[in-house]
């Protein structure tokens, strides 16, 4: 079974996956390596990692020094093709002019999904993450604690390869012993900010991030994540041992030709394909679920994009991971006299609690850090260190709830378009610098500045939700979304406590400021909802069926053979990034369908 | 699926060795400056002193008092050029391809625009002892390819230096009955010390605009060559088996311990 047009798809398979991405690709994994049937539909073309990717291309070799155009809004060489805030022909709404009040989505149409586009770093949920309302009286708990879901957390974190530290922090897991590959060493201004923020209480530790730093365990790995399936500890062998270690330069969001950063198509797909239970059709994109006479889940409706003609796929199970939210109009969109209002949404809830990283960024030049003797810092490029939240368990001394983890940007990395006019406010003299001085500032600045990005939990609420707009269609005339959004005092109350402590991590670094921190306007230094690319929610999983829309095996109450296995199904986002928690759902969703099935339960 | 398969070889030796082979075919396109022809003999002008140049920009900075936001001034000002009708490089563009200024729109430079922009290009980027100046690195012709470029944020830079080119020749004529690239380096460095004076008072108002945009690209794409990215201090991008940290003479002069 390969990569096949519409016309090539069987009659009926086992499980319908709609998307290909972290979610869609851990499903397609588990699934057909216990020899489960699957066709992937993935909205987006073909894409290769190993042949497509420029990875040490300098931004000379790109049209506009490959600054970010609405073609690649990402900047030329980022692994996006036709995806990005807008895609022509496929609008999406907000209800508000307000800046403040509006959504940003990102949509990723390519295989692979946004595995392609991200900074690949992986860190678990705490323990409290699993229990906000019990804990802070917001948002929702979780319909399971971090005990449930720790054993997947370990097999997502073999499976894709993760670089890290067990550090004993308080709510910011430990994996378990042999699991996380060795983190890198840390660059010259993560050592100053180290030891300075220590002063503060504050501890830098290596972040979690889904990039070899060695050789994956191909002798070992396998047996604990397929015993006694021989075929599957094979082909994930075979895969392991066609992922080189990290090569120290060039940005993940190029993609990775010698796959030691983790994507989907690398890590889930090729190994899936090699099982021959996998069909993936791409250029599919999804119109609706259907339903069969009894009223069950049957299969996706799809628009071939190469011919603009109408398919349909049928599958005993539907798993939709099309990237939370777009998971959350397919839902919309399959209307039906038993569904009216959109399958799965006896509850109301389809579309409510959107959630994103609550982030706000300080940034400082570091006068240690001038005219260091010149050296190689790319490191693994991108975040290596990180402060985990640091006041865990200490709600009491805060005005918000939750907490916030804190990414620090330094290093000599790769001059962009930008560098020319970075060093204006720290150069010294009568106007902007250009010629001679401007040649002598960038050598004594060059490398001195630092960030840091702080990303924090936000607990669901009833003024971020989505919906169909009654009137807008994409180009294929599927109803879009409109997204209603709105910050919430607990938000803007955790921003300006970012600000300050940032402001004060980087005085402690010795920093100068070129701009005031907005303590106390946080709503000019927040990021707008979704620019992050952290949006979660729209289908959470709970407890109650009249107050979610699945249970923690992310079956859907109203039809347990319709699975969402994206970011939908999460009740809140916490001061983690996402995409771990997805995989490791996913994952578990996969072993639990798989049981199913057997039993035929479904 | 043969495209998922992993080369038996390092795929980015490959695509290194690729690219390097055909930069060589790239790199002796970079010009010469030429020689400007108020090198010489030009003690007999009339210079253009501190007062001269300031007087410049005043008249300028009153004659046109809009933000310079988008196109809109310079087409009040009647010298707005020809507008761009290409195409992007589309959703999908071939990312391991080489690109050069010129390969997907056409450019819009005529000979006596280019002239005067290797001039700005050498007085933003001169050479000295230990790197070379913007035009032998074709910076010029990456400042052509970003304002003939179709899309929004470069067509707005389009208006504005198009328009700082022709007032930089009009504002010299008018006093020396010459055209900027023919004053004396001096004359021309001291009219461009004034402008990023202007620049720093207000990025936003001509002429002040003109040389801000006009520096930062200049700036900016000097430093994303290899030659500017080695002057600045870069030493990254290299492929290596392992990554050590900083050596120790960066730890010592940080006062860190090792790691």
């Amino acid at each position: 079974m390969p990569v096949i047009a519409p016309k090539q798809k069987q009659r009926e398979y086992d499980v319908v996956i709609v998307g290909s991405g972290a979610g869609g690709g851990q499903m397609a994994y588990t699934l057909t390596m216990e020899g489960v049937k699957v066709l992937v539909l993935e909205a987006g073309r073909m894409f290769d990692p190993v042949s497509e990717t420029a990875m040490l291309h300098t931004w000379d070799m790109a049209p506009l020094r490959g600054v970010a155009t609405p073609d690649k809004q990402y900047g030329f060489y980022d692994a996006s093709v036709e995806s990005g805030w807008d895609i022509p022909g496929e609008p999406y709404t907000n209800a508000s002019n307000d800046k403040l009040r509006q959504f940003a989505w990102w949509r990723q149409r390519m295989m692979g999904g946004r595995t392609n586009h991200w900074g690949r770093v992986s860190l678990r949920n705490g323990p409290y993450d699993f229990k906000t309302r019990s804990r802070l009286g917001v948002g929702f708990d979780w319909p399971m604690t971090y005990e449930d879901l720790a054993p997947w957390y370990d097999k997502a974190e073999m499976l894709a390869g993760i670089f890290g530290d067990s550090e004993g922090i308080e709510n910011s897991p430990d994996s378990s012993p042999g699991v996380l590959l060795p983190p890198p060493k840390f660059r010259a201004g993560e050592l100053l900010a180290r030891e300075r923020a220590r002063k503060l209480g504050v501890s830098v530790v290596p972040v979690h991030r889904a990039v070899l730093t060695r050789a994956q365990d191909a002798d070992r790995i396998p047996q604990k994540l397929h015993p006694g399936n021989k075929k599957a500890q094979r082909l994930l062998a075979e895969n392991m041992r066609l992922r080189l270690p990290c090569i120290y330069a060039t940005d993940c969001h190029r993609g990775c030709s010698i796959k030691a950063a983790f994507d989907s198509t690398s890590v889930f797909l090729t190994p899936a394909l090699k099982t021959g239970n996998l069909d993936i059709l791409p250029n599919a994109m999804a119109r609706a679920v259907t339903l069969n006479k009894a009223g069950k889940p049957s299969g996706v409706t799809f628009i071939d994009k190469t011919t603009g003609a109408e398919h349909h796929a049928c599958g005993r199970v539907v798993v939709l991971a099309a990237g939370s939210q777009e998971s959350v109009r397919l839902l919309l969109n399959s209307k039906s006299n038993r569904f009216p209002d959109g399958l799965a949404n006896s509850s109301g809830k389809v579309g409510k609690y959107l959630t994103d990283s609550v982030a706000s960024r300080v940034s400082g030049q570091i006068p240690a850090l001038e005219n260091l003797p010149l050296h190689n810092e790319d490191g693994v490029v991108g975040q290596q260190a990180y402060m985990p939240w640091w006041l865990a368990g200490q709600q009491e001394k805060l005005n918000f709830p939750g907490g916030y983890k804190a990414l620090v940007v330094s290093g000599r990395g790769m001059p962009n378009l930008n560098t020319g006019k970075s060093f204006d406010r720290a150069s010294e003299g009568d106007g902007i610098p250009f010629g001679k001085r401007l040649k002598e500032d960038a050598r004594r600045y060059y490398g001195s500045f630092q960030s840091i990005g702080a990303q924090g939990a936000m607990a669901a609420n009833d003024d971020c939700y989505c919906e169909l707009d009654p009137a807008v269609k994409d180009k294929w005339g599927i109803p879009v979304l409109r997204f209603h959004w709105k910050w919430s005092a607990d938000e803007l109350r955790q921003v300006s406590h970012q600000q300050r402590t940032m402001t004060e991590i980087l005085e402690a670094m010795g920093a100068r400021f070129f701009r005031a921190p907005d303590i106390d306007q946080p709503e000019k230094a927040i990021n707008q909802g979704g620019k992050i690319i952290h949006e979660v929610g729209g289908a959470i999983m709970g407890e109650d069926p009249a107050k979610s829309v699945t249970n923690q095996w992310c079956q859907t109450w109203d039809a347990p053979n319709l699975i969402m296995a994206d970011g939908a199904t999460f009740p809140g986002t916490a001061d983690k990034n996402p995409t771990l928690t997805i995989l490791a759902l996913a994952y578990r969703a996969a072993d639990h369908l798989v049981e199913e099935l057997k039993k035929g339960n479904l | 699926m043969s495209s998922f398969e992993h080369p038996t070889t390092r795929r980015f030796v490959g695509n290194k060795s690729r690219v390097k082979d055909s930069r060589k075919g790239a790199l002796p396109l970079a010009l010469q400056t030429p020689k400007r022809p108020g090198d010489v003999d030009s003690d007999d002008r009339p210079r253009i002193n501190r007062r001269v140049a300031l007087q410049w920009i005043s008249s300028a900075t009153a004659a046109i008092p809009l933000l310079e936001r988008d196109a809109l001034s310079a087409e009040r000002s009647g010298v707005r050029p020809k507008s761009v009708v290409a195409k992007g490089y589309g959703p999908d563009p071939d990312l391991l391809r080489l690109y050069r200024p010129g390969d997907l729109w056409p450019l819009t430079f005529t000979d006596a625009q280019r002239r005067l922009m290797i001039v700005l290009c050498d007085i933003i980027m001169p050479a000295d002892e230990s790197s070379p100046n913007a035009s032998s690195l074709g910076v010029h012709d990456f400042v052509d390819e970003w304002i003939s470029s179709p899309y929004r944020d470069q067509k707005s830079d389009r208006a504005i230096i198009l328009k700082g080119l022709a007032w930089l020749d009009e504002e010299t004529g008018r006093r020396d009955k010459n055209d900027f690239v023919s004053l004396p380096p001096q004359e021309q460095l001291g009219i461009c010390h004034e402008l990023a004076r202007a620049a720093k008072a207000d990025s936003r108002r001509f002429p002040g605009s003109f040389f801000y945009r006009l520096r930062n690209l200049v700036a900016g794409g000097y430093y994303t060559t290899p030659a500017g990215m080695k002057d600045i201090g870069y030493r990254g991008n290299t492929p290596q088996a392992e990554w050590n940290g900083p050596p120790p003479e960066v730890l010592k002069k940080l006062k860190l311990a090792p790691q």
